[in-house]
């Protein structure tokens, strides 16, 4: 479970809604992932939250075959994958729907998300059809 | 002659033992270290009076001096990752130069294999961390465990955008293994192939096990000091040529360009300081925790072109009688790598210039490139280093 506070609240909440929540800056309409108070472009504190298309590409991606933690101890081998959203913000996921050793670099994708529990839904990213 | 180029010499070298430690804490190492160091200066701790450190903990650098009774007068504990140390050199030489202290002793220590043993307090975050930040979306929720899953990333797109093949990448471990054959202090110097490398276990696509660095237990420390005192002691000085340094990230999703390392800043800094070119580099020690670390490097510090260093490393280039000697200790490959191993880098180069290395001496070495490469893929520090 992630931490959930004040500053990242927002992006939990729109991914339960299943919109993926990204910010903006008001001043100089720059987009950013991961939430903040301030604009990583000209600090300031202006900023909205707003939700993305959920389209983008993979960047790039690992198989890992030793689990990253406990909890991925009977996943491997898995994938994580690095998205890069049509806004131009990057994050980091998993590709799903999708073999993994069909996963590409700039394969184009979009947004699905995982009800992990009543309190987390994941974004998880499946290629574009 | 750049801002810094020849204001400080470093004069001691030495590594702990390394390997595995069982018993010792990452202090003693260091301490031992530190010993060796000063003696292979001709110096004594009292002579000391800067003190440069780095580890995960929080006022490490307050406990070493406590635990050496060094009391300095100037310190710095730049924490960026394995880059840290060269990092150390540049700010203990910027240091030296205004006069703030006279004998700087960096130093580092870690049991990174015995403390598999260990049961100890952790603390919230990855690192022991604020957990709340970029923490929360670090990739750990999907999974991105250890430093080779990121890595592994940086290899997938350097392939897609460049060509570069598994092949190319285990050239890089082959080499470095016929370099620890002529270390004897290196821990791993069975002969392997490149067949070898690819058959070897996948732990993170397209990285396998012998892409990877070892773990070890290992400490290091060099000394670096005044002009005036370097030329009076019992061995030649190393001098500070050129510096530069440059972090862009923590966490490998917010990495800028992924195929391309701070080095590309760093290296330029220091070369533009140290007024040379990369023809002039007669030995480079560039920081290996995983074969893609090298090839990405070796790019970004000019040796070859964006995207060529498949081709550059190909054909055992790197390898002992090729036309680019890299990595000469072994690196952290095959010879030690206790976490943070840019210290080592540092210290090869200095064996390297004073003509100490035996079998794998490359011959008429007179200018050597230590660049560290810390975190993940988030800090570069380089230095160049050249005797009289």
């Amino acid at each position: 479970m992630p931490f959930v506070y004040d500053e990242n609240a927002p992006f939990w909440e729109g991914t339960r809604r299943h919109e993926l929540m990204i910010q903006r800056c008001r001043e100089c309409g720059s987009y950013q992932f991961y939430p903040r108070t301030n604009c990583t472009k000209c600090l300031s504190e202006n900023v909205e939250w707003v939700k993305s298309n959920g389209k983008g590409k993979v960047y790039s991606f690992t198989i890992a075959y030793r689990p990253g933690g406990a909890a991925f101890v009977n996943d491997v081998p898995y994938n994580i994958a690095i998205v890069e959203l049509d806004e131009g913000v990057r994050m980091p996921t998993s590709i799903v729907e999708c073999k993994n050793e069909d996963i590409k670099c700039d394969m184009p994708v979009q947004v699905v998300f995982e009800d992990v529990s009543p309190e987390l839904a994941l974004p998880r990213f499946k290629p574009t059809t | 002659m750049g801002s810094l180029t020849k204001k400080a010499a470093i004069v001691g070298a030495a590594e702990s033992d390394i390997g595995q430690t069982p018993g010792k804490s990452p202090m003693e190492l260091m301490a031992q270290a530190a010993k060796r160091a000063l003696d292979d200066a001709g110096l004594t701790k009292d002579d000391v009076d800067g003190l440069c450190t780095a580890s995960m903990g929080g006022t490490w650098l307050l406990e070493v001096g406590e635990y050496l009774q060094i009391m300095p007068n100037w310190s710095s504990s730049t924490q960026y990752g394995g880059s840290s140390f060269e990092a150390h050199v540049g700010h203990a030489t910027a240091a030296i130069a205004a006069g703030l202290c006279e004998t700087v002793l960096i130093v580092m220590g870690s049991t990174s294999v015995s403390d598999r043993k260990l049961t100890m307090p952790r603390g919230a975050g990855p690192h022991g961390s604020d957990p709340r930040a970029g923490a929360v979306f670090n990739g750990r929720l999907y999974g991105l465990g250890g430093p080779v899953n990121s890595y592994a990333m940086a290899a997938t797109r350097h392939m897609h955008q460049y060509g570069t093949t598994m092949e190319q990448l285990a050239e890089i471990s082959v080499a470095t293994r016929k370099w620890a054959a002529l270390n004897p202090k290196a821990l791993m110097r069975e002969p392997i192939t490149i067949q070898d490398v690819l058959n070897s276990p996948m732990i993170s696509y397209p990285l396998h096990l012998l892409d990877c660095c070892l773990v070890t237990d290992a400490g290091g420390a060099v000394i670096i000091t005044t002009p005036e005192r370097a030329r009076n002691l019992k061995k030649k000085p190393v001098w500070v040529l050129g510096y530069g340094e440059h972090f862009t990230h923590d966490t490998i999703a917010y990495m800028p360009d992924i195929t391309v390392t701070p080095a590309a800043k760093s290296g330029e800094a220091a070369f533009k300081m140290a007024g040379l070119t990369r023809k002039d580099i007669d030995v480079t020690e560039v920081y290996d925790s995983f074969t893609i670390t090298v090839l990405m490097q070796l790019e970004d510090l000019g040796f070859c072109k964006k995207g060529e260093g498949g081709a550059f490393v190909s054909g055992q280039r790197t390898a002992p009688g090729g036309a680019f000697p890299l990595n000469t200790s072994g690196g952290g490959l095959s010879y030690t790598h206790p976490g943070m191993f840019g210290m080592f880098l540092l210290i090869e180069t200095v064996r390297q210039l004073r003509g100490e290395c035996g079998g794998r001496q490359v011959k008429g070495a007179e200018v050597g490139l230590a660049n560290g490469c810390g975190g993940l893929l988030s800090s570069c520090a380089t230095v160049i280093l050249g005797k009289d």
